[in-house]
This record gives C-alpha cells, sequence and structure tokens, in this order.
C-alpha cells in the first residue's frame, strides 16, 4: 500500500497517510487495532475515491513518541483539521471504524463544513449503563476474538489475529498491534464517553451508520443512539458481522457504502 | 520486613472459581470485614515484632482490589508503625504510595513528611509507578500516561518537600497555583528514594539515572532474577554509576523453621501464595500503554523477567528451584547468602508472611530469621559501601534486638481473639 510520510504539528508529529484510488478525497479512520488489517477493505473504496487513510498520532513507524504531543480531544480534532489543510482536501467524505468513527464523528461536529458525507462503522463514543461498551483493552483473547467477531474461529478472525513467521517482522507486528491500542486508548481510557453527546447535534453531513448485528463491543442498539441525534442519518445492520463488519462482510459493506457515498 | 497483607483465608474453591486475583473476585462473595480487621492487626503486629527483634525496616505497599494485598492507602499502616516505634533505630519504609493514581500527588508529599516526622526521621521514600491493574483499572489512570504521570509527579513532590519559596507548578498533568508544603521531611533535601520496579527496562534505566535505590519486586526467588540483576549491574556500569550493593534492593519469600524437615510447615501457605494469590492474567497485567513503546519491544525480544507457570509446582518444587528459601536457619542463611552475593543485593526485602500463614507462624519465621539469619546477613557490605539510601540518623547504627532482653513478647492482642 502506497504510504506518504508528512510532518505536522509544529513538526512534533509525524503521520503515515496510505494513499490509493482516484476520485474524489476520502478519509479513512481506523479503530484500536490500526490499519494494519483494513487494507483490503481500502482497495475495495479506491475505485471510486481518492483514500486518504492516516495512521492515528504515535503509531506511525518510528514516531511512537508522538503520542505525548497530542493529550486531548480539542488536540486531536485540530491535529485532523491540520491533516485535512495539508491535503488540501476542502469538503470530503469522512468514514470511521469504532475509534475512528467517534473521531470522525468529533470532526464532523466540531467542522460540519468540513465533511460531506459521513460514514460511522460501529462506531464508539455514547455510552449506556445498561448496555456498557465493552473495554477491549482489558479482554483476554479469547474474549476479545468473541467481542469482535460474529464468527470467532472464521477465517477473516484467524487472518486479523495471524503474526508473521519471520521474528522481527512478528515482533514488530505484535508491538503494533499493541501500541495502536495504548494511543488510540489515550483517547477513550477508561470510558469512552468524553462529551461527544454534547456536540452531536452539531453533525450536519448526510449520514450512514453501519453496524454489526453481532458486536459484542458496543451493542447494535447504540446504532439507535447515534441515528436519533444525527438528524441526517439512516442505520444499515449486517448479519454476520460483530464489530468490524467491513471486514468480516466486506462486500456487503463495500457496496452499501458505495451506493451511499456515490 | 515486606507485607502483602494478603486475604489468608480464601474458599478452597477460589482458583476454580476466578481466573485473577486482581479485580474479579467480587467482595461479598468472598471476603469477611471481620477477618479484614483482625488481618490488619494482625499485619501491624507482626511488623512490630518484627521491629522489636532487630529488623532493620518495616515494608509497606499499596494495591487495590485485590485478595493478594489490600494496604489500599500505605500511610495509614506507616503511620501507626512510625509511632509505634518511637525510639527504635528501625526504618519506616513505604513502598510505597502510587503517585499516578493520587491527584494532586502533593497529598503523598504531604503523608510522607508528616511519617518523617513522627518517626523523627526514619522515613525511606519509595515511589513505585503501580501495577497497572491497580492505576488503571482502579484508579481510572490511562494507561500511557501512566509513566509520564508519574514522573511529573516525583517532580512536584521534591520540589514540594524543598521549595524555600512559594512556588506555582504548570505541568502537564499538574497545576497548583501556590504550593508551600506543611509540614516538611525532617531529612534534608529528602529522604532516601527507593523505586520498585518488576521487569521494566525503562524503570531501571530511570532508576539508576536518577541515582536511586532501585527494588525487583520478583516474587520468583533470586535464583530466577539473575537475567535482570545482570541488566541492573549493566546498566549501572554503562551510565557512570560506582556498584555499591545498596542501589539494589530485592524481594525473597523466606520460611525459617528448626529443621529442614520442619519447614514443611510452610507448604500449604507457599501454595496458596502462588496458586491463589499471585494470579494476574496477562489482559489485566499487560495493558497497552502501560509499557512505553521501547520497553514494549524490548520485552518481546528478550524478557528481563522469567515466567513459569506456577499452577504446575508444589512445596518441593518452589524451595528447590528459589521461589522460596526455606529450612533451619543454617539452610536459609546459606542459600541467602548465595543469592545475595550474586545479585549485589544491599537491601534484602524479607518477605516472612506470605499466602495463608496464620499468625502464630508468621511470628515464629520473624523470630528465626531476625535471631538466627539476619545478623549474618546484615554486616555483609558495610566494609566497602557505605548506605547512602538510608535515613541518615539510623546509619552505621544496627537495631538492638529488644527480644534479648525479654523473650515472651507481650503484643497487642485484637479485640477478643
Amino acid at each position: 500500500m502506497p504510504m506518504r510520510k508528512i510532518k505536522l504539528w509544529q513538526g512534533k508529529v509525524e503521520t503515515e497517510v496510505a494513499i490509493l484510488g482516484n476520485g474524489p478525497p476520502l478519509v479513512f479512520l481506523h479503530g484500536p487495532w490500526g490499519l494494519r488489517n483494513d487494507r483490503e477493505f481500502l482497495d475495495r473504496l479506491a475505485g471510486s475515491h481518492t483514500v486518504y487513510a492516516p495512521k492515528h498520532p504515535g503509531t506511525s513507524d518510528q514516531d511512537s513518541e508522538a503520542v505525548h504531543q497530542i493529550d486531548d480531544w480539542l488536540d486531536l480534532v485540530a491535529y485532523c483539521g491540520e491533516l485535512f489543510d495539508r491535503f488540501e482536501l476542502g469538503k470530503t467524505a469522512l468514514v470511521g471504524h469504532s475509534f475512528g468513527g467517534m473521531v470522525a464523528c468529533e470532526i464532523a461536529a466540531a467542522m460540519p463544513e468540513r465533511v460531506s458525507r459521513l460514514v460511522l462503522i460501529d462506531p464508539v463514543g455514547l455510552w449506556r449503563d445498561d448496555l456498557p461498551v465493552k473495554n477491549w483493552m482489558i479482554l483476554s483473547p479469547a474474549e476479545l476474538r468473541k467481542a469482535l467477531f460474529a464468527e470467532p474461529a472464521g477465517d477473516v478472525a484467524e487472518k486479523f489475529f495471524s503474526l508473521p513467521g519471520e521474528a522481527a517482522a512478528r515482533i514488530d507486528a505484535q508491538a503494533g498491534l499493541v501500541w495502536s491500542q495504548a494511543c488510540t486508548g489515550k483517547f477513550v481510557w477508561p470510558i469512552p464517553d468524553k462529551g461527544l453527546k454534547k456536540r452531536i447535534h452539531r453533525i450536519a453531513a448526510p449520514t450512514l451508520l453501519i453496524w454489526g448485528k453481532q458486536d459484542g463491543v458496543i451493542a447494535p442498539v447504540y446504532a439507535d443512539e447515534f441515528a436519533r441525534r444525527i438528524a441526517t442519518s439512516h442505520v444499515e445492520m449486517i448479519e454476520g458481522a460483530g464489530h468490524l463488519p467491513h471486514l468480516e462482510q466486506a462486500e456487503r459493506v463495500a457496496r452499501l457504502m458505495r451506493d451511499f457515498l456515490n | 520486613m515486606f507485607h502483602l497483607m494478603p486475604y489468608r483465608d480464601l474458599p478452597a474453591d477460589f482458583a476454580e472459581r476466578y481466573k485473577s486475583a486482581y479485580i474479579d473476585p467480587v467482595w461479598f462473595d468472598v471476603a469477611d470485614p471481620q477477618k479484614v480487621g483482625q488481618y490488619y492487626n494482625w499485619t501491624l503486629d507482626e511488623f512490630i515484632h518484627a521491629a522489636r527483634l532487630g529488623i532493620d525496616g518495616l515494608c509497606t505497599n499499596q494495591h487495590h482490589q485485590n485478595v493478594y494485598g489490600f494496604m489500599a492507602n500505605p500511610s495509614l499502616m506507616g503511620s501507626v508503625l512510625a509511632r509505634a516505634t518511637n525510639g527504635q533505630d528501625v526504618a519506616i519504609i513505604q513502598l510505597g504510595s502510587t503517585l499516578p493514581s493520587t491527584s494532586p500527588p502533593t497529598r503523598i508529599a504531604e503523608e510522607y513528611a508528616m511519617l518523617d516526622c513522627i518517626s523523627g526521621g526514619r522515613l525511606v521514600a519509595g515511589f513505585p509507578t503501580g501495577l497497572p491493574t491497580d492505576a488503571t483499572i482502579s484508579n481510572g489512570v490511562v494507561p500511557v500516561e501512566q509513566r509520564e504521570r508519574y514522573r511529573e509527579a516525583l517532580q512536584l513532590v521534591l520540589k514540594a518537600w524543598q521549595a524555600k519559596e512559594i512556588f506555582a507548578w504548570n505541568g502537564r498533568h499538574y497545576q497548583l497555583p501556590m504550593v508551600n508544603l506543611w509540614p516538611r521531611p525532617i531529612q534534608q533535601p529528602h529522604p532516601p528514594i527507593w523505586i520498585p520496579g518488576s521487569g521494566s527496562a525503562t524503570t531501571v534505566e530511570f532508576v539508576v539515572d536518577r541515582d536511586d535505590c532501585f527494588c525487583h519486586l520478583s516474587y520468583y526467588g533470586a535464583q530466577n532474577a539473575y537475567s535482570l540483576g545482570d541488566y541492573f549491574w549493566d546498566t549501572v556500569t554503562k551510565r557512570g554509576r560506582d556498584p555499591n550493593p545498596f542501589r539494589l534492593g530485592f524481594l525473597q519469600l523466606i520460611g525459617v523453621s528448626e529443621t529442614d524437615a520442619q519447614a514443611k510447615e510452610y507448604a500449604e501457605h507457599v501454595e496458596y501464595f502462588f496458586h491463589k494469590l499471585l494470579r494476574t492474567p496477562p489482559h489485566y497485567q499487560a495493558i497497552p500503554g502501560y509499557q512505553d513503546h521501547a520497553s514494549l519491544v524490548h520485552a518481546m525480544k528478550s524478557p528481563l523477567r522469567e515466567r513459569f507457570d506456577l499452577r504446575d509446582l508444589r512445596y518441593k518444587d518452589f524451595v528447590e528451584r528459589g521461589f522460596l528459601i526455606a529450612g533451619s536457619p543454617a539452610t536459609v542463611r546459606d542459600r541467602l547468602l548465595d543469592g545475595v552475593k550474586r545479585l549485589r543485593i544491599g537491601h534484602l526485602l524479607a518477605l516472612l508472611h506470605f499466602g495463608s500463614m496464620p499468625h502464630e507462624l508468621c511470628k515464629k519465621n520473624i523470630e528465626l530469621f531476625c535471631r538466627e539469619v539476619l545478623p549474618s546477613l546484615q554486616p555483609l557490605w558495610d566494609d566497602e559501601w557505605e548506605d547512602r539510601w538510608w535515613p541518615q540518623r539510623l546509619r552505621g547504627k544496627r537495631p538492638v534486638a529488644a527480644a534479648a532482653a525479654s523473650p515472651a513478647l507481650p503484643l497487642p492482642a485484637f479485640g477478643a481473639g
């Protein structure tokens, strides 16, 4: 996947951005487990859009300390605005998965004029005491599998957790997976409810909510919680998918998104 | 003497019911507050007993939401001990309050200063970063911020102890408009600082750079800590520090009996400790962000801490493999000296209570250790090195065993029991 490295934030954060495809811009914000497993899905989007998929601050190669440069949600949203400016995106389609969906909501609420269309795939960011969002950073491997996938032993799950055989690459991938959760977790620990409910009404872009029916991290009922707060939204529930419907039902999710975005 | 203050009487099926000693066991399903009151009092009595028998220091610690040790605020224990041991040359070692989970951290600066004043300058100020379960789950600290909060908090505490003028603190994590701490420690510029760790390369380097005492809180025994020990002394050399053994503290489980055979009396208690109490699954212990990226990669490439499947080990294995040093005074003395010399340990943290050990057995362990073992260990490095990490007024003194004069120690009893 073609990657570009850019320096932002007074030169203190170096971000790798995957750029692929042709057409109007689309920004994809990854979830807590990094960009590693989203690549094939991005290829599907690249048919109709120029896809920009930045790595979350701190998770780019050789730049782990950047995690300490961006401290709160105001920093993160302003940083994303700077990233949009650097690529001269103007008004762009914005897609976010899980934690990335929460970031996408905050961007769309803070800068509604920058977002043409919004796609949220199993986003976090709201909280109900009767249905607590599962803390994915403190699950055992077996619990995590069950929470993420409709088919915990299926091929997609196997591929998601598979690591390279060669020692150095293996450590790199393993450390990358942990560190990506560390850097994204900074903004949601210990409860992923950081006031989005006060700001979410500002979202003005037409919004597609995609939710895996078997999501074990954040229950599908949350789709309604988002939908009733975003006036311009509609929900598509995905059968046979957990928290990662764009991986488990990639074809169907990509088609829904193409129909919505074009 | 180190003490965890564990739950001593867990249900027989505890290990089957819970995968973790931390977080998961629900208080009302497991614990009895009357018993817990008894444990706290026994723990304090055991410490005081050791002080009367001539131990050098009393070591408390902070943990939360678990059965393995729950001195939720070690300063509460330390203040009882400071008062109870006034007039004795024993150090009050708080190992200690966890800075990142206390806000503002000047609270700890105040508590420690109070302890130093109450004890007449006998405080050792321990500053653990805190276990991830304690800091991030029990106290909600953002994992990736735990370490930087810790470092900022430590700077703030040191400045608050020493500053001659009122100052404002404008940090990343803490902001205070006017800091003018009351009280300040008797020991100036500050009490000796000990920093515990359990195998993080970053912590080792940090402590050596700061010139503090590093305490390796492994529970696996000196025999299984060579890689960490070597890494520590290697770091000391590389960073141009002298090889003063008092730079290093090490925790060791110890059970002393009249004979080697008699030491089997510790069997069920050490098995209880390793099988029921020392259980923290990786997903609670290795929370993403707890280690910085460099330590994470280092730990994956070459772990500084050995890993064992404790469930398969029994008393015999724990003794043979050095997790527990148990036996007659002579056996314990010899094995301890081997480990202490091999690792160059200046401060041995003797865990003389572990697991389900009853109060009476713990008292016996303390007595045999203090009378028969301790005297051979105490002077080990004195000829060559000064303990710069010990309260000034206690340096060069050896606590006098009060027990020599009064063999039957009148200890305070708890309640009607």
